[in-house]
């Protein structure tokens, strides 16, 4: 029996199914990301699990209390949300306070308890601060420390950072998970941005027009993405055309308009097929050196890295170049481009783009 | 050094020019007449010779020495805080409801809600003596369940009456604006916290809207306290309020004077409490929401 447990649950607008048969079972402690582009039902699906979007259909379970009918007060989980909501006319401290003060908690436990969570989330000095006074980090840290306070079992982040500029979003994705790990509390976080998924959480949950697609490990995710759509929305991809020879052991593939032919363990339906590779994954040498010639048609520096485009027979590709020193060849130079087979994946062609 | 002198002077000049027109229209229609009520309220009436030039302060004494005027400023201000209670009352939780209402239903209610506004003050005030008369419909539905009919035209009650319908308006539309800009997920983080609907709506939503309250309970106040209309149709001859006793100065007994210090006396009693009570909320309100 899993601690939080997501079954079949769908939200219909009118004949439009926002969330489409969602299914989830989630650990205590997991630390889980809805993954999506916008509309794909993501915060649908978090609005559920909160109670504040009622499901067409579906059970939603915590341990062994069906919570699909409860109102928000009776569930008590904690929710962030993605414009913080904090009550404007109360400080920082009586914002933190209120989950407390609706528990009937006694003054001095109160007081003890919101001064330990204010220092969880490093706001202990501001407590007095309204919230208009405040940054949009700090905001973001008492949205936090105030769904905490009440012990929730389960932590709902609704897009959380998506209101910060990017350096301070790196800063608090770490922070969040440090957070997380030291209250040891469930935590499902929609988000749209691949990076901030990838990074913290324990799984990743890809929904794509109100349907789970893939539930994975972020590595797993980002290694073995199971259609053409998430390779592509999860960290950038190239994509090759190509044919597929089906036989007992797997398949022999072959890329168009090169004679590059190879094994794969992967065994998509078809014949016509997709390879994809990550730029990182490619490698440029000295053009009779490399698998497939080409010649760089861009080349753009990023700072940690360069990222260079060469048009090759089977199409142009993307390369990630590590900025060791050196830069990489210029515009309209020749090169050749390694990859080891084994970095392929081979997924059915259709959905490609 | 002349350029900047000269391109100064068009900025003078143009807001000037602007705001002439709405000058003019308030020195003539506001200022002037007021400053003629204030000097009218130093002059001294003799029943036989009329309204004498001279200055004096005998009438603001008059005013201020008798029992009957302090009782009717005391009513004026009880009535219009009565008043201005039932409209927060029940305009505050209206405004919310209309706030959440869906597309046609939204605008089909706020015509209902400015409904009263759209009738003419007597024909309006007529239907409530009609309704709370002695046989009216309010004692017809009283004596139909077994209740001794009660007095209701002519009491601080119909005035009462009177004065909160038409006085909602008011309330709920500054409320309603106030609470249209309100971020909704802030009331629904208090029911994920715990809060029940009810002390979501206490805690959270009506506090935010503090400032629409405060100016709707001022327009509310305001108008009430010099309301004429109604207290004069509603509380017959006997009840009078501030506005009734000038009217009835001026156009009754004919003595100018006393009527413009009574009028002055009501304005200036009217402001000092208002200026006390925007005062109070409004830093409040200021050093909180900002």
């Amino acid at each position: 029996m899993s601690f939080l447990s997501v079954r079949n649950v769908s939200k219909y607008y009118g004949p439009v199914a926002a969330v489409d048969s969602f299914g989830l079972d989630v650990e205590k402690g997991e630390f889980i990301s809805l993954l999506g582009p916008s509309g794909c039902g993501k915060t649908t699906t978090l609005q559920m699990v909160a109670g504040l979007v009622r499901p067409s259909a579906g059970t939603i379970m915590m341990g062994e209390r069906d919570i699909t009918h409860l109102p928000p007060p009776q569930r008590e989980l904690g929710v962030v949300f993605q414009s913080y909501a904090l009550f404007p006319h109360m400080t920082v401290a009586e914002n933190v306070s209120f989950g407390l003060e609706m528990r009937k908690v006694a003054k001095a436990e109160r007081d003890r308890r919101v001064k330990d969570i204010l220092a969880l989330v490093h706001l202990l000095a501001l407590a007095d601060r309204y919230p208009r006074e405040m940054s949009g980090g700090q905001r973001q840290r008492v949205a936090i420390a105030r769904a905490l306070v009440i012990n929730p079992p389960v932590l709902l982040l609704d897009e959380p950072l998506s209101n910060l500029d990017a350096q301070l979003r790196e800063e608090m994705q770490f922070e969040l998970r440090r957070i997380q790990q030291v209250v040891g509390i469930t935590t499902i976080m929609v988000t749209h941005d691949q990076s901030e998924a990838l990074s913290i959480s324990d799984r990743v949950v890809v929904m794509e027009q109100g349907r789970i697609t893939q539930v994975d490990t972020p590595y797993e995710l980002y290694e073995r993405p199971r259609n053409p759509f998430i390779s592509s929305f999860v960290g950038k991809s190239n994509f090759l055309a190509a044919t597929a020879e089906h036989h007992a052991g797997g398949a022999t593939i072959s890329i168009g308009n090169t004679g590059i032919t190879f094994q794969a363990n992967d065994r998509p339906k078809g014949k016509h097929v997709s390879v994809f590779i990550r730029p990182e994954k490619l490698r440029l040498t000295a053009p009779s050196e490399g698998q497939i010639e080409g010649t760089v048609t861009s080349r753009y520096f990023m700072g940690n890295q360069w990222l260079v485009s060469a048009k090759t027979p089977a199409g142009t590709l993307s390369v990630a170049v590590q900025n060791f020193g050196a830069p990489p060849p210029p515009i309209g130079e020749k090169v050749g481009l390694v990859w080891r087979n084994d970095d392929c994946r081979v997924l059915a062609a259709g959905a490609a783009e | 050094m002349s350029a900047s002198v000269s391109a100064a002077r068009p900025r003078m000049v143009v807001p000037s020019l602007l705001s002439a027109p709405a000058t003019l229209f308030f020195i003539g229609l506001v200022l002037l007449p007021l400053a003629l009520t204030v000097i009218l309220s130093f002059n001294s009436y003799d029943y036989t010779a009329g309204i004498q030039s001279d200055l004096t302060v005998s009438n603001y004494l008059t005013v201020l020495q008798d029992e009957y005027y302090y009782s009717t400023f005391w009513r004026t201000l009880r009535l219009a805080l009565i008043t201005t209670v039932i409209a927060v009352v029940i305009g505050v939780p209206e405004a919310y409801i209309l706030s959440n209402m869906r597309k046609p239903w939204r605008s089909i209610f706020l015509l209902v809600i400015i409904g009263p506004l759209l009738v003419s003050v007597v024909v309006r005030t007529f239907g409530w003596s009609m309704l709370l008369g002695k046989n009216g419909f309010v004692n017809g539905a009283l004596a139909a369940v077994g209740i001794e009919p009660v007095q209701l035209l002519y009491t601080e009650t119909a005035i009462v009456i009177g004065l909160a319908h038409i006085m909602l308006p008011f309330m709920v539309i500054p409320v309603w604006t106030v609470l249209q800009k309100l971020d909704p997920t802030v009331e629904a983080a208090a029911l994920t916290l715990g809060a029940s609907r009810f002390t979501a709506l206490r805690r959270i939503v009506f506090p935010q809207a503090a400032l629409g309250i405060l100016s709707g309970s001022l327009i509310v106040f305001a108008l009430s306290a010099s309301s004429f209309a109604i207290p004069g149709l509603l509380g017959g001859r006997r009840l009078k309020m501030a506005a009734t006793l000038v009217y009835d100065e001026f156009l009754i007994e004919l003595n100018w004077p006393l009527g413009a210090t009574i009028a002055i006396i009501v304005l200036l009693a009217n402001l000092v409490i208002m200026l006390a009570y925007n005062r109070l909320i409004e830093q409040q309100a200021k050093r909180k929401l900002g």
